[in-house]
């Protein structure tokens, strides 16, 4: 028998087979219809799925009245805010792989696994801590979640005078949490908390020692970023400056430009200052090197996981799936991350030569930080023009870091999220165009911005911007200084040449890779010994195209 | 019997294999390398900064031949891997005491 004629034959019992199969299964269907009720129809268009007869119990045949029926339907409306909150929450919670890509594709693959190690750990530290205390201190006082159902267990605010609270006082450990709504709420705003909290590892990447940033991790879930947070959407005293004071509808940051990200950036620049700059970063007379990071691929794709968390950072942050709302959010926060991108990079094309990718990147994600305050109350038109400022302020802020400050910062940390958190709720206080936001903050009138008239609007953001630099840095950096006095915030000048990994974290990033390793490295772990001559390294043992002046 | 190494660029590896193939030569080592010359390394630009690459990466082949191919050799890789721009490389000549082929055991210029 040939070979082609086996093959044949083979194909042949297939189908066979195949047949056979689909006549017993349709013999036992019919069998099955003998004995039961008559097989329904299929509906393969959708036109007869979801009917009267879907109601639950409670509201079928007598028990339909118009309170039952208005029961389902209040049902169905929390049901859409969860699964829209829940999808943001899944968004916002990848940002965490974005971040880690970034910062490590702009730092050295000497350093990979401890700035992998950073952005991963964060998270840990953040879910125990914002759980126990983070999160009673920013929202024990928000009240009742309207959008998400539930109790209104979260009533307890301390205050310094009547309607200016300063933190929340209940659900400390968890109690009274253990609610739908309220835990709903909980995810969402723990992956907030979350990023923020990742942002200053990046300015503080290759030089961080690993058990300092284990306390700063606690520290910033459980007590700074809550404490602002509770000002601005805990029902804290600057989301009340319009009630009462009558600033417009008081402090607004729709999602969090200043709350997370001007809030990571400031602690991010705290941090970078008291660690001080990394070995061969700046000269002797103060001019900055260039350091450059190991895995471009790496960051562009950290870039591109974030834009794609931003559309439930900001898209969820409607807290409800009913506010149409979201489709302007979510275009706004598009429009805004392509201008500041492009701004970047033809700045970057003009004034040095070349489309510098990492600079766009940090343009893209510019815009994306300052359209997340105003993206809810401003025209799409406007979202373009903040991403377009936002796109040459990064530029504008790396450089005045890195050579005015004379701070390092390896991935712009301070100037993405900084200063840009920071345009981001004045550009609300600017162009808000009155269309969104009625009832906000207590206030009826919807949000207007300066060029609609709205004064105390802005004034109000102007407040607010500056309160979250004396919170994020001023808090940052006692808290940073007081750490490095307790117990050092920075790793060995051996420990940062040779890089973080192997005497940080115990392992090397890329192993295999020739070059990652020092050569002394590999006879002693693989317990050869020392080859003669060679034991610790030296500090002029870098290679002399790793940064000058190291 | 002698030893030429030859320090290249990268994109012409390709043409001098070729070309020491068609006079005979059929093997060689290459290393990847490290080196300074009169090019003196290259500029990178990252984040507005630029960075001055001191060494730049080039290619090294070791061939060891007889001693009256060594002219034809040299010419070879001199035909092909010359572009007459700095960094071209540099082409070195040493003598060899012995070679030893470890599969067979063949000493000296049986041994290549």
């Amino acid at each position: 028998m040939g070979r082609s004629t086996r093959i044949l034959l083979i194909l042949a019992m297939l189908v066979a087979l195949v047949s056979l199969a689909g006549f017993s299964g349709a013999f036992t269907a019919k069998a099955r219809a003998a004995t039961a009720a008559p097989a329904a129809a299929t509906d393969p268009n959708g036109s007869a799925t979801g009917s009267a007869s879907d109601l639950s119990p409670s509201a079928q045949g007598s028990n339909l009245t118009l309170q039952s029926l208005a029961n389902e339907v209040g049902h169905n409306k929390i049901a859409t805010g969860f699964i829209w909150l829940m999808t943001g929450f899944a968004l916002v919670f990848f940002m965490q792989a974005g971040f880690a890509l970034l910062e490590t594709g702009f730092t050295r693959a000497k350093n990979a696994v401890h700035t992998m190690g950073m952005n991963i750990v964060i998270f840990f530290i953040g879910v125990v801590g914002f759980y126990f205390v983070g999160f009673p201190l920013m929202f024990g006082g928000v009240g009742h979640l309207t959008t998400l159902g539930g109790v209104a267990n979260l009533n307890g605010m301390l205050q310094i005078a009547k309607g200016w609270g300063i933190l929340g006082t209940k659900g400390f450990g968890g109690a009274g949490l253990y609610d739908v709504g309220i835990l709903a709420f909980f995810l969402f705003q723990l992956v907030f908390m979350d990023t923020a909290a990742t942002i200053p590892t990046g300015a503080m990447a290759e030089r961080f020692k690993f058990s300092a940033f284990v306390i700063y991790g606690f520290f910033i879930s459980m007590f700074l970023y809550p404490l602002f947070g509770n000002w601005v959407w805990g029902g804290g005293w600057l989301s009340q400056l319009g009630a009462n004071l009558g600033l417009g509808n008081g402090y607004l940051d729709f999602a969090g430009s200043t709350v997370v990200h001007a809030m990571g950036g400031f602690v991010a620049l705290a941090g970078a200052i008291v660690l001080g700059a990394r070995i061969g970063k700046f000269n002797k007379g103060g001019s900055p090197n260039a350091i450059p990071g190991h895995h471009i691929p790496m960051a562009v794709l950290g870039t591109l996981f974030l834009a794609f968390g931003w559309i439930g950072f900001n898209g969820a942050s409607t807290l409800t799936g009913g506010d149409f709302r979201l489709a302007v959010i979510i275009t706004n926060t598009f429009l805004a991350a392509a201008s500041g991108g492009l701004t970047s990079m033809f700045i970057m094309w003009k004034f040095y030569g070349k489309p510098d990718l990492s600079m766009t990147c940090n343009g893209a994600l510019a815009g994306l930080v300052a359209i997340t305050a105003p993206c809810a109350f401003v025209a799409p038109w406007a979202a373009l023009v903040i991403g377009v400022v936002a796109g040459a302020l990064v530029i504008g802020g790396v450089f005045l870091v890195e050579r005015v400050f004379k701070v390092d910062d390896p991935v712009g940390a301070v100037a993405v999220h900084g200063f840009n958190g920071l345009w981001g709720v004045l550009a609300l206080g600017i162009f808000a165009d009155g269309t969104y936001g009625g009832g906000d903050n207590g206030v009826a009138h919807a949000v207007k911005g300066l060029i609609y008239g709205g004064t105390g609007q802005f004034a109000a953001q102007a407040i607010g911007a500056v309160t979250v630099v004396v919170v994020a840095l001023g808090g940052g950096y006692v808290f940073f200084k007081v750490l490095d006095r307790i117990m050092g915030l920075r790793v060995t000048a051996e420990e940062e040449i040779q890089g973080l990994d192997l005497p940080q974290m115990g392992t090397l990033a890329y192993p295999d890779f020739s070059g990652s390793a020092p050569d002394w490295v590999t006879p002693h772990s693989s317990g050869l010994g020392a080859p003669p001559g060679k034991t610790a390294p030296a500090m002029n043992s870098v290679s002399l195209d790793e940064g000058a002046g190291a | 019997m002698k030893k030429v190494e030859a320090i290249i660029r990268h994109i012409k590896l390709d043409e001098v294999k070729t070309a020491l193939d068609e006079i005979g030569i059929k093997w060689m080592t290459v290393t990847d390398v490290k080196g300074a010359g009169k090019q003196k390394g290259y500029t990178e630009q990252w984040r507005g900064s630029k960075l001055n690459i001191f060494l730049n990466p080039k290619l090294e082949l070791k061939i060891v031949v007889k001693d009256e191919l060594v002219p034809k050799v040299i010419d070879t890789i001199m035909a092909v891997a010359r572009t007459g721009a700095i960094g071209d490389g540099k082409i070195f000549i040493t003598n060899v005491e012995e070679a030893v082929a470890i599969r067979t055991g063949a000493r000296g210029e049986e041994a290549l």
